[in-house]
């Protein structure tokens, strides 16, 4: 062993995760409010005696909320148990309707699961220690914006009771750029599942542990010694709302802890507030480790057996192994592959084109047409997925010679999306068709007649042009002549 | 005795319910934990003065659907915590037989308005002893049910794994009749169980049928441990019911409860530690004082349970979140689950041997009014014969069996999971 010190050493971060995410059910998990917000709503109005912990009250555990946790379960390759109940988590704060939280405890729904994640062209896998459904605070607006500053506090039911998963992986992340990619990742896998909203607000929050080791004792494969581990002094890193932050808020951190380190200052064992807008942790100061939640079971919920359930539920295909099929089945390459596998509902309309045209004609309408438009709409697949017929049928007009790919593109596919309506009329409107032969040549006659010198040019040899005569063509007939097909009359009637 | 001397309502006000219904034309008196939708519902808890609860309980809602008129709050010791309905912060109420005395508890407010006449059935709940307890000591019939056969759905909860509502009633009949109203499953309450199909053999009839009267070749287990420890004065009326019954064709047997000797200090482990998380939620900003204090939330939630809170609650707090901290969980709390778990099994033997069980209700006979409110331990070990049942989730009656120094005596009955129609059936021939 080495007899340098700690400060002496280089160090290396070990990063675990607690996830949570708002589970999409249509009603709260132990009541029958929605889940929804609606636009305008009023505080405390999306509530009910059950998820205002009024006395007397009782919660009824929705079963949506578990099918949800199982497929999870099954995405994570997780163990499911015979069967799962609920505990109470005691504290004490205003957000909490009863001021204690129903979770889970001794049996979660999932245990040992793993997820695998892309870092740096390496498919790493990430171990999920357990995975378990809880019901959602309420939130608190401070007046004045800041907790320490506040006059007063407002506090908003609405959101209590929402279900939520907590994700909770091992100490596995080296990186906070893999925390990252981690994120990104469950997410997709969450979205693929159909239980998770990346849009709504609050939909994920994370936590994260964080401490340094010696980088010499992080073994060639990342593992790192159980001693070591239980040596490090931790942090726990809350507020982090995003993919972004979660990068931002643990380099922060280990560049703190580093520095400490290197002054020979131990770490100390605490919980640190992400504070978005500084850029920065601030110790919360609070003894968090000391925190007895005084966990019990929960005599109001009975277990609920869900031994068949992993087999019953079906889950659809996950965004790996689509991606994969997609290049082996269609013959796309990478690029276009991970762009229609992004969601699962580019991918299933991506597949419908596709099983109406040659796979790679959809790929590019698809991956590259639609998509881009739409990104620059700041629009999603889902604002389309009711007009497959539509965007189909521009495709077919397309395949058909009926429109140009350039009309198709730059007028149609536009006004599709920005006004609404159907190619065909979209077409109509704008007198779009292809332009018939003898309109074709009409226009090249006209242009060779019209451009003397440029005929002259053209017979001595310049390049330049026919691409001249080419566009006055194109501009005569409105775009709607295929620039190929005018290329080669031009030629034709000049060495005529 | 004028009602207002008894200090039977912490609020009257009637509620009138449908027109026609099995219960047209009665009266009952609903306990004070029980939610009334626009009647405020206080738990006998300063804390709870103004709480206004904005729905019905669902035996609420069924004693309405039923065609009764409900025309009261009926006292309570506070938040149920209490066997005299002394702890009421709206001050005790008095024993209909005689007013020196404490009615019981802690549905004392229900038993009384029953034994006083001033409604004609009442609803209380029963969470170590609560609704038989004031039966026994205001001589009426209380019943608390199998734990999953009445909605919880609006009762505030003090210990939700052990409560149960019952009915309180002059007859046998009467209070059958009125559970026949509130019983049956609740998509509200997720513990709620249909009994036909959670037993066999579960049978036809109502539970006001079941009143016949008839016990021959039925067998009654005499609890032994249960008699020991009981007052001779109310050992005396016990053994001549008895006695009663195997002149109507009774069998009686002697049965054993070993593990009853645990089932108080078991009990009260379980129901404070439930107790401490089901009132957390009294913090001020909702209920009870609020604003006006400076510092922290914690200490504003400290000012405010100071505040609303009486001492009993307190200590049952305190007492119940110790049990439940790390390092005394396994010690306190997990210890009493299996106690819990060894009284269960008991009373599932014990039933293999006989139909039904019997024990005196309470071991003593209604203390005066202030004796006994100084010594908790005292009033704990009264709860002695009643909180077994609980803690085994089993239905129980108690019915009235005669006098003893002028003071009415209650037998109480212990029947299988479900057993409601045997327990029933047996207390009819007790009246007799
Ligand atoms: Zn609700």
């Amino acid at each position: 062993m080495t007899a340098q010190t700690l400060e002496q050493r280089d160090l290396a971060a070990v990063i675990g995760l607690e996830v949570h995410v708002q589970l999409e059910t249509d009603t709260k998990i132990f009541c029958g409010c929605s889940t929804e917000a609606t636009e305008d709503e009023e505080p405390n109005t999306r509530t009910c005696p059950t998820c205002l912990g009024l006395p007397g009250a009782l919660p009824v555990l929705n079963e949506g909320a578990v099918e949800a946790a199982v497929k999870i379960g099954k995405a994570l390759d997780a163990d499911i148990p015979e069967e799962t109940s609920f505990h109470r988590k005691n504290y004490y704060y205003p957000d909490l309707p009863k001021n204690f939280q129903i979770t889970q405890y001794d049996a979660p729904i999932c245990r040992d699961g793993r997820i695998e994640v892309e870092i740096e062209d390496e498919r790493r896998e990430i171990s999920i220690r357990r995975a378990h459904l809880e019901e959602d605070p309420g939130s608190l607006q401070h007046a004045g914006g800041s907790i320490d500053t506040a006059d007063y506090t407002l506090v908003n039911y609405n959101r209590a009771g929402t279900p939520l998963m907590e994700v909770v992986t091992r100490p596995d992340f080296r990186s906070p750029k893999e925390t990252r990619r981690f994120l990104a990742k469950m997410e997709e896998v969450l979205e693929y599942l159909g239980v998770f909203d990346a849009t709504r607000d609050g939909s994920l929050r994370v936590d994260a542990n964080i401490s340094m080791v010696p980088a010499d004792e992080v073994a060639e494969d990342g593992s790192i010694a159980e001693e070591t581990l239980e040596s490090a002094n931790r942090t726990e890193v809350k507020n982090i709302s995003s993919h972004k932050g979660a990068e931002k808020a643990l380099a922060y951190e280990v560049t703190r802890q580093k520095n400490a380190i290197k002054r020979g200052r131990a770490v100390e064992q605490e919980t640190r507030h992400w504070d978005e807008s500084r850029g920065v942790t601030v110790s919360m100061r609070s003894k968090e480790e000391e925190k007895d939640y005084r966990y019990f079971r929960e005599a109001d919920l009975p277990p609920l057996r869900v031994s068949g359930w992993k087999e019953e539920i079906p889950i659809p295909e996950l965004p790996d192994a689509r991606r994969d099929r997609f290049r082996e089945e269609y013959g796309l390459d990478e690029e276009s592959a991970d762009k229609l596998t992004s969601t699962k509902e580019v991918a299933d309309f991506y597949e419908e084109v596709a099983e109406r045209f040659d796979p790679d004609l959809a790929a590019t309408w698809v991956a590259d047409n639609l998509l881009g438009e739409l990104n620059y709409r700041d629009m999603r697949i889902t604002d389309v997925t009711d007009r497959l017929d539509e965007f189909a049928r521009l495709v077919e007009l397309v395949d058909e010679g009926e429109i140009t790919t350039k009309n198709a593109e730059e007028v149609v596919l536009r006004r599709m999306l920005d006004e609404g309506e159907d190619p065909d009329a979209v077409i109509e409107a704008e007198g779009l068709g292809t332009a018939d032969d003898d309109e074709v040549a009409v226009a090249v006659s006209e242009a060779i007649d019209e451009n003397p010198d440029a005929v002259e040019d053209y017979h001595a040899g310049e390049g330049g042009a026919l691409n001249f005569l080419v566009g006055q063509v194109m501009g005569k007939t409105g775009g709607s002549a295929d620039p190929g097909d005018v290329n080669r009359l031009l030629r034709e009637r000049l060495e005529d | 005795m004028a009602d207002a001397d008894l200090n039977v309502f912490v609020t009257e006000e009637r509620i009138e319910g449908e027109d026609d219904g099995p219960l047209a034309g009665k009266t009952v008196a609903v306990k004070d934990n029980l939610s009334t939708e626009g009647v405020r519902t206080t738990c006998g808890s300063a804390m709870l003065d103004d709480y206004v609860p904005p729905y019905d309980a669902t035996v609420v809602r069924r004693l309405k659907g039923a065609g009764a008129t409900i025309v009261g709050k009926a006292n309570m010791d506070e938040f149920g915590m209490g066997g005299t309905t002394e702890t009421s912060a709206y001050g005790p109420t008095r024993n209909p037989v005689d007013p020196e005395r404490v009615p019981g508890g802690s549905s004392g407010g229900s038993a009384a308005a029953v034994a006083a006449g001033e409604a004609d059935l009442a609803l209380g709940t029963d969470t170590g002893g609560s609704v038989r307890n004031p039966a026994a000591f205001c001589g009426v019939v209380g019943i608390k049910p199998t734990y999953g056969l009445v909605s919880r759905y609006g009762l505030v909860a003090y210990a939700n794994s052990l409560e149960q509502v019952g009915p309180l009633a002059p007859t046998v009949e009467g209070a059958a009749a009125l559970l026949d109203a509130v019983a049956g499953p609740d998509e509200r309450d997720g513990t709620t169980r249909d009994p036909t199909e959670a037993v066999d053999d579960y049978p036809d009839g109502s539970y006001a049928d079941a009143a016949d009267g008839d016990v021959d070749g039925t067998t009654i287990g005499v609890v032994s441990d249960l008699v020991e420890g009981a007052d001779e004065a109310v050992v005396g009326a016990f053994e001549d019911a008895i006695a009663d019954l195997e002149s109507q064709g009774a069998e009686v047997v002697d049965v054993s409860l070993e593990s009853v000797e645990h089932a108080v200090q078991a009990y009260y482990v379980i129901a404070m530690s439930e107790a401490s998380s089901n009132l957390a939620r009294y913090d001020g900003v909702r209920y009870g004082k609020s604003g006006g204090y400076e510092g922290n939330w914690n200490d504003a939630f400290a000012r405010a349970r100071e505040e609303g809170f009486g001492p009993e609650v307190k200590r049952r707090i305190l007492l119940g979140t110790y049990a439940l901290s790390a390092g005394y969980h396994d010690k306190y709390y997990k210890k009493a689950q299996d106690a819990r778990a060894w009284v269960k099994q008991d009373f599932d033997e014990a039933l293999s041997e006989a139909d039904v069980l019997a024990t005196p209700t309470m071991p003593v006979l209604p203390p005066k009014v202030g004796d006994s409110l100084d010594d908790p331990l005292s009033l704990y070990l009264m709860d002695a014969n009643t909180v077994p049942v609980n803690l085994a989730n089993l239905p129980a009656i108690s019915v009235p069996a005669g006098e003893a120094e002028g003071l009415p005596v209650g037998l109480q009955l212990v029947g299988p999971k479900f057993g409601e129609h045997d327990i029933v059936r047996v207390a009819s021939a007790v009246e007799n």
